[in-house]
């Protein structure tokens, strides 16, 4: 982009916070589809489950688990990339990361607030759902420890408050921009929100060193989340399920989707949001060729999960692969490899590397590929597992159908309430980038 | 430090994995199941296991503590039908046990592992965990018509949905013989005092209920018969129920 203008200080604030203060009429549309479809396919159907039963899914026995927990993985998968990828730039000092990273954090966000939901629209028992939460009760209760959905729930938790404390800190001084940009009630709240930051310089180094401090720990965090949300899986008996590779392979395919997703949000921020000088080509490139190497990670562990399957030569291992590679479900097994091993390999081409379109479409494929890969590992592996006779067969109801869906909207929906409460790009993060002393035209 | 390292000894293999007050065990000699499906039909009545319809039956959600698996062996006309009764296992390892977050299923002083429906949340892992397929969900709150709600049994909860359940060894027919037991002033239940619905109903008497650590019941000599196996033991459950393979006479 040869006619590319820097833009200078002030019209980083303006374009940032014109995106936030000035609402169209387009914008209202677009959060109104996205709160109704979330409130028809989401939130209407569950209340129907929650008072008839789980039986209005299509899951029966030796099939227990379906699309509820398989969105459940897709999801925390999306939040992997957003705080954790932003924290390892962070601490690398790649500077390219400032004008995304805001919007990639508040996916990781709403993402986890996604799959949490996910998880009380699975249990059986839902408004028993603080039992699990170690709080001392009068009846003795308590936990255990020894189970990896207790594991589970530490990790979310911790993983979300850590995040949303990430987020929150990084923005302080946007918060502070805004109330100086702002009058009336806003201006009001953004000073409770900005903790009254004045900007001096023990500010920025209190900010600075905190930043780093959290970044540092939320990476091993955000690892861990996955690898147990993998154990869920792994430590059970089940063939095609009981890897040792379940973790890292967790663990990539969240990063591989997580940065997909980025790359998708990206190109709707810059589109509809007008962040055309701020997310720029670099962005588009470096992601693209984060993705081709995740990828290659991904395609490597699964010809590895593979070859331990046919190495171990168990028979239920064997059995449970054969399902998996030639069965009903197949045909979704190789469409996901052909999304996330070929078509990122696509990227390697400078054309389609460097053009919005191609990489949306890719982005999109990837995070297709991704969600068929959660739904292989929960739809062919636990209704077949060991004795002939208990086989079953699971498809999911059109009841979970439209919840799948609706989950979108949902997340939508959060993003859009979002971009009109905190600036989608770091203000001061931008600057920094900025060539020095430009401060006017 | 050594009474750190005990402590987490002990918190890592509590006694109730070892040391029971009894050892509640089932054999099944397949020599002898005839494959009538009694058992079912009794557990059905004394547990008051739901029946779900022909519509949920064919969506695979029937419940049946105990069932009668099929297997059918060699081709036409050479062929060989075997039955495996199979109930819940009662595993000393069970991969149950560990899955759920809120000790909704644990192994109690007799050996047994139990489920505790007030305390279940419907997570459903113990089920995904089980490799034995004997864990069995309520997916809806299932109604008797009446005048079928006059049978159930009042010893039973009746369950609600979003609860699993399984296979108890009918604990509240043990609880009973304990409880009598004390009465009697004795210490421990006599052998064949206790006896499930299932074993109760066997009209071949193919099932035998009893305590193993009294090394003199009917239970644990059957244990000791040659023929003895675990079903699926090559995964370390360590399971409660002593199948007596069956013997084919023409070799």
């Amino acid at each position: 982009m040869a006619d590319y203008v820097e833009p200078t200080y002030a019209e980083v604030n303006q374009d940032v916070l014109r995106a936030m203060m000035e609402t169209g009429p387009k914008y209202w549309a677009t959060l109104g589809t996205s709160i109704a479809v979330a409130g028809i396919c989401f939130f209407i159907p569950w209340f129907y489950q929650l008072e008839v039963g789980v039986g209005v899914a299509g899951m029966n026995r030796s099939a227990v688990w379906g699309t509820y927990l398989s969105n459940f993985i897709f999801w925390i998968g999306l939040s992997h990339s957003g705080t954790l990828l932003s924290a390892v730039l962070h601490i690398t000092n790649s500077s390219w990361r400032k004008a995304i990273y805001r919007s990639a954090e508040a996916m990781t966000l709403f993402s986890l607030i996604t799959a949490a939901l996910f998880v009380m629209v699975h249990l059986g028992r839902v408004w028993f759902v603080h039992w699990t939460v170690p709080v001392p009760n009068q009846m003795g209760l308590w936990p255990n420890f020894r189970s990896p959905l207790m594991f589970d729930v530490m990790a979310i938790t911790t993983y979300l408050t850590a995040s949303s404390i990430f987020i929150y800190m990084g923005s302080v001084p946007d918060f502070a921009a805004v109330r100086d940009a702002s009058t009336g009630l806003r201006r009001k709240l953004y000073t409770i929100f900005s903790f009254g930051w004045r900007g001096t310089a023990k500010e920025w180094h209190t900010l600075g060193w905190a930043y780093t401090f959290f970044a540092v720990l939320v990476i091993p965090l955000a690892v861990s989340v996955h690898s147990i949300v993998s154990w869920d899986f792994a430590l059970s008996l089940v063939p095609g399920l009981h890897h040792t590779v379940f973790a890292p392979y967790f663990v990539t395919g969240a990063i591989f989707s997580g940065t997909a997703g980025i790359v998708t949000v990206m190109f709707l921020l810059r589109k509809y949001m007008n962040f055309e000088r701020y997310i720029r080509e670099i962005h588009l490139v470096n992601l693209g060729k984060l993705l081709v190497l995740l990828s290659l990670i991904w395609t490597y562990i699964n010809i590895m999960e593979v070859f331990t399957t046919w190495f171990s030569g168990s028979s239920y291992e064997l059995e449970a692969l054969e399902w998996r590679l030639t069965g009903f479900y197949a045909p979704m097994f190789w469409e996901m490899v052909l999304f996330c091993a070929v078509v990122p390999l696509l990227i390697l081409f400078k054309r389609i590397r460097t053009s919005w379109r191609s990489m949306l479409i890719i982005s999109i494929l990837i995070n297709i590929g991704m969600i068929s890969e959660r739904f292989i590992i929960v739809a062919t592996s636990q209704p077949r597992k060991f004795l002939p006779n208990a086989f079953g067969f699971y498809f999911p109801s059109a009841i979970e159908i439209s919840i799948t869906i609706g989950s979108f909207a949902v997340f939508t929906t959060l993003f859009l309430i979002f971009v009109k409460w905190v600036p989608a790009v770091s203000l001061y993060e931008v600057k920094e980038t900025l060539k020095p002393l430009r401060r006017s035209r | 430090m050594s009474t750190a390292l005990e402590k987490f000894k002990k918190y890592r293999k509590p006694g109730y994995y070892d040391k029971f007050d009894y050892h509640w065990t089932m054999s099944i000699d397949l020599d002898r199941c005839t494959g009538c499906e009694a058992c079912v039909v009794a557990c059905q009545a004394e547990n008051n296991l739901p029946i779900v319809g022909e519509q949920q039956f064919a969506m695979r959600r029937e419940i049946k503590w105990i069932r009668i698996e099929r297997y059918w062996e060699g081709e036409y006309p050479d062929i060989k039908l075997q039955f495996i009764p199979m109930l819940c296992q009662h595993c000393d390892q069970a991969p149950c046990e560990i899955a759920c977050p809120v000790f909704a299923t644990y192994h109690n002083q007799d050996g047994l592992n139990t489920q505790v429906y007030n305390r279940c949340i419907g997570t459903r892992t113990c089920a995904v965990y089980c490799p034995y397929e004997v864990r069995f969900f309520n997916w809806f709150t299932y109604e008797w018509d009446e005048p079928l709600e006059q049978q159930l049994n009042p010893d039973v909860t009746v369950r609600e949905k979003g609860v699993m359940e399984k296979c108890t060894f009918c604990i509240q027919r043990i609880r009973q013989a304990k409880d009598a037991a004390k009465d009697d002033s004795r210490r421990r239940v006599r052998d064949g005092e206790i006896k499930p619905a299932c074993v109760q109903s066997c009209p071949t008497e193919a099932m035998v209920f009893g305590d193993l650590n009294d090394p003199d019941s009917q239970v644990s000599k059957m244990a000791r018969n040659p023929r003895g196996y675990h079903v699926l033991e090559e995964l370390n459950t360590t399971p409660s129920i002593v199948y007596l393979k069956r013997v084919h006479t023409d070799g």
